[in-house]
């Protein structure tokens, strides 16, 4: 009696390493499935002893119920927080990035001691930050938040961005101003498309990065500007009787930055690694 | 290598004056924006609580009269602030590597090609772009006692119910949240790992097979020396994060039971914004500066090594 050939050890490896991929994504993404099937359980599934690992439906209705009691505002606040200051700390890094790679502006000392402002720990700068926010009445204030993350996220910009325009050829620039165009124009029109990818990379990450911020929201907001990682503490309660809305606020403050980050999967390795890895 | 000669040169396009100044100060003109906001948010609050940090100002007692060392002296004598170092360098200690660990195995396993590969890694990327409050709440859930599937899954296993009040019991709050660091960071250190991995010579690694060298003279002799970069370069930015960790011990424990599970960020944030010890937070904070410029100081280095 004969099974026929047996597979060959390549085939064996390769089924094995399938096992482990798929053993460790389900690992992974387990918390994930967990949150999402949560927010689209009812009450009687949610408290639901065993737990139950997939509702009987998919249903809305925690969904439903954070737009009805006005909990999504702290996702416009997000939005408007981090969308804003990512598009000024952008505008403003690149062009001091340009500056720094091309002119070598301030010289190594600066390029230095914009990382540096990166390193410092949020809890160490978010205090004398609300002092100053306080003398100045900027705290729970849109304005002030959105300052915040501009000069959060420029370090980033900044040193993200020096990288992208370095590996602009320099002939392209040389050309164009030898054409007649000024140096501001050939920003505009030679190298912001050139870096345009790396651009945009660096966007979504700033916008992730503001969007998940906890501490600084934390810190300088009260009711007016509450961001959604802000409003996902409030759900915490001494019993837990908020599951519903803390499962639905997640995937609401979630989704977006899965797309953003899937997206820009290509630029993902350089994004979290400060470039210092190409991938 | 900048390309001034040909901005000084004759083919300059004609232009009126102003236009000329701004283009002749067009470096300094774009850098100043940015800079001028990190002074402002930056550097100019650390000034001032620099100030603050040698006064004596609390909730109740608005002294600007200046105490000199006196809140830097408190430090040492503050037990709680120590404990709290103390905490901060156990999850970091026992986190770290062993998101380094997870990291590597799970790069070794995508290292080579199969279908379906980058579906994978797009998958696993996942937890770690979640926001870390978002992580901590979801792990809540998780391992609640009695609607969490955490205690339903050991319960299986163990074949008699397991009852773990992971967010609670003092035996469990270390483990609970050094099993949600890792969850949500070691795919940062796969990515990493991932990336450099497949810049290890091909070609050394096919001799090695041929010379029949072991798997781990291999990992020695070819491919930790390649890594190595990437390697210091991804410690140290997670290293940084878990001095500074407080948003995903915020939503797991709230530093409790207690103050078990307190962080340097933790207590700095509630001296500062429940005690309202305004100086002495000052104080704490330029401690935490002192401690994290040595720590960054090293990063900055390896990341010149890493370019």
């Amino acid at each position: 009696m004969t099974f026929g050939r047996l597979p060959s050890r390549k085939t064996r490896v390769l089924a094995l390493r399938y096992l482990g991929a798929v053993a460790l994504t389900l690992f992974f993404l387990f918390p994930v499935y967990w949150l999402f099937m949560i927010s689209f359980k009812t009450p009687d599934e949610i408290y639901h002893v065993p737990p139950l690992w997939v509702p009987g439906q998919i249903q809305f209705a925690n969904y439903y119920v954070l737009f009805k009691d006005g909990d999504v505002v702290a996702i416009a606040n997000s939005l408007i927080v981090a969308g804003f200051s990512s598009f000024f700390a952008i505008i403003l890094g690149t062009l001091c990035a340009y500056s720094i790679a091309r002119f070598n502006t301030g010289g190594e000392n600066l390029a230095m001691w914009i990382i540096s402002q990166r390193m410092i720990p949020p809890i160490a700068v978010v205090f004398p930050i609300f002092l100053v926010y306080v003398y100045f009445g900027l705290v729970d204030g849109f304005f002030g938040l959105i300052l915040l993350y501009t000069a959060f996220n420029l370090p980033y910009v900044i040193w993200m961005m020096r990288g992208y325009i370095v590996d602009v050829p320099l002939e392209l620039e040389e050309s164009a101003l030898v054409d007649g165009l000024s140096r501001w124009k050939v920003i505009w029109k030679v190298v912001f498309p050139m870096v345009r990818p790396g651009l945009v990379a660096t966007s979504v990450f700033t916008f992730v990065f503001a969007w998940n911020d906890f501490i600084f929201a934390l810190v300088l907001t009260r009711t007016e500007v509450i961001t959604f990682p802000v409003q996902l503490t409030h759900y915490f309660g001494g019993q837990s009787n908020f599951w519903a809305k803390i499962a639905a606020m997640s995937v609401l403050g979630t989704l977006p930055i899965f797309v953003a980050v899937s997206v820009m999967q290509r630029y993902l390795v350089r994004g979290i690694s400060l470039g210092a890895v190409k991938g | 290598m900048t390309i001034s000669a040909t901005l000084d040169g004759s083919k300059r396009p004609r232009s009126g004056r102003f236009s000329r100044i701004v283009e002749d100060r067009l470096p300094y003109l774009i850098v100043a924006p940015a800079i001028l906001i990190l002074l402002l948010v930056g550097l100019f609050p650390l000034i001032y609580s620099l100030i603050v940090s040698f006064q004596h100002i609390t909730m109740t007692d608005n002294d600007t009269s200046f105490v000199g060392f006196r809140n830097y002296a408190e430090l040492f004598r503050d037990a709680r602030l120590w404990a709290s170092l103390g905490h901060t360098a156990i999850i970091t200690v026992i986190a770290l590597p062993l998101e380094l660990l997870i990291g590597f195995l799970m790069a070794q396993l995508f290292i080579d090609r199969m279908p379906g590969r980058q579906l994978f890694v797009a998958l696993l990327v996942l937890p770690t772009v979640i926001s870390p409050i978002v992580a901590g709440a979801t792990w809540r859930l998780m391992f609640d006692v009695r609607f969490g599937p955490i205690g339903q899954i050991l319960s299986f296993f163990a074949g008699e119910p397991v009852r773990i009040l992971w967010t609670v019991n003092p035996h469990y709050v270390y483990p609970a949240i050094i099993i949600c660091e890792v969850w949500q960071w070691s795919p940062f250190m796969f990515l990493l790992l991932l990336a450099a991995l497949s810049n290890v010579d091909q070609s050394q690694l096919e001799a090695a097979e041929i010379d029949g060298a072991s798997y781990f003279r291999v990992l020695r002799a070819i491919v930790l020396p390649t890594i190595a970069p990437v390697i210091a370069v991804a410690c140290l930015i997670r290293g940084l994060d878990l001095v500074r960790v407080f948003d995903i011990i915020w939503a797991l424990t709230e530093g409790g039971p207690g103050s078990m599970t307190e962080t340097i960020s933790l207590y700095t944030y509630v001296q500062g914004f429940s005690q309202f010890e305004t100086s002495y937070t000052a104080a704490i904070a330029f401690l935490v500066i002192a401690l994290l410029t040595v720590i960054t100081t090293l990063v900055l280095k390896r990341m010149e090594l890493a370019r």
